[in-house]
């Protein structure tokens, strides 16, 4: 039953994910349609969380923009999605980073992963 | 019904369509169906299909039933059904129906026995809207007024609270996604009927234009 699932979703992945976790700022390159029109939107952001598994894993950025926090969630494997490019590593002890939703200014800091 | 097919629910996912939105489907095994028995005018009173579904081992089965299959010269079957096709003389018996008869983009109706919820209440059950859970409600999920007190008794059709689910169910004019004939699998936009692994049958739509 369960390989008949994975038959049909078979064909829907992409080839190569871009590696990145929570804590991680992201650029996301995302298709968007204007009427007829196609162009390329980017979010940055830090990822707050990785969900699901398989071809039903989606990940959430978060940004505040004018003050404002806004969170958008994308699936991992849509091909609306052109690219995911990392800007930079945070280190993170978590997999959700939750807490950064009540956290404002100077304290919202992710601090950068050290390689 | 033009043409129909019995299929097994798999399970649900979800893939993305042409412009890449994510959209829910629905996995069904459908098919193959072979051709047991025509019913006819003449003999039966009525034109109809009786179509087998799974093959069954030959101990499984009581003898009559073996026997039913052994006049038709096919392969003994779980689940027969009938089906009431338009055209359905054209049918041979021993012909095997697959799921190539749907093309991608047809729309179906797919029936099938909905998920059993036990005793539900009205709320549950009929759609009804609940009471204020505080300010001194004391009225929250019940069914209401069974109605005015000139009936003098309460009036067929009220709706109640009792079982629910586990009925027969159509849901109508559901998109086919996609097509395997050789693995016997349509993939259905939306959600159908029934638990995982429930018969369902899939017809073509009476609404579509």
């Amino acid at each position: 039953m369960m390989d008949l699932i994975k038959q049909v979703q078979k064909g829907y992945y992409k080839e190569q994910v871009d590696d990145f976790s929570p804590g991680d700022t992201v650029r996301v390159h995302f298709k968007v349609v204007e009427g007829n029109r196609e162009r390329i939107q980017a979010f940055e952001g830090v990822v707050i969380k990785r969900k699901g598994e398989g071809l039903n894993e989606s990940f959430t950025v978060r940004r505040v923009s004018y003050g404002v926090g806004v969170e958008r969630v994308f699936p991992l494997h849509s091909p609306k999605i052109q690219k995911i490019e990392v800007v930079r590593k945070g280190d993170v002890r978590r997999s959700k980073i939750y807490y950064l939703r009540d956290l404002k200014g100077k304290a919202a800091r992710i601090k950068e992963q050290r390689r | 019904m033009k043409k129909a097919i019995l299929a097994r629910k798999v399970g649900m996912t979800q893939i993305f369509d042409d412009d890449g939105s994510a959209i829910p489907v629905t996995i069904l095994e459908a098919g193959p169906c072979t051709v047991v028995l025509k019913k006819t005018e003449d003999k039966d009173g009525y034109k109809a299909l009786q179509v087998g579904f799974e093959e069954a081992r030959r101990k499984s089965l009581i003898k009559p039933q073996a026997g039913h299959f052994a006049t038709a010269g096919v392969s003994p079957f779980k689940i027969v059904r009938e089906l009431c096709l338009e055209g359905s003389e054209d049918y041979q018996v021993g012909q095997v129906i697959k799921a190539d008869i749907f093309q991608q983009g047809d729309f179906v109706d797919i029936s099938g026995i909905s998920k059993g919820k036990g005793f539900a209440g009205s709320i549950k059950r009929h759609g009804q809207s609940r009471g204020p859970m505080t300010h001194g409600s004391r009225y929250q999920r019940g069914p209401g007024s069974l109605g005015s007190i000139d009936g003098a008794r309460v009036f067929k059709g009220r709706n109640m609270p009792g079982r629910m689910g586990g009925e027969k169910v159509t849901v109508q004019k559901m998109k086919v996604v996609q097509v395997d004939p050789e693995k016997n699998l349509l993939v259905i936009k939306g959600a159908v009927p029934g638990p995982r692994g429930s018969l369902l049958m899939v017809k073509d739509s009476v609404k579509a234009s």
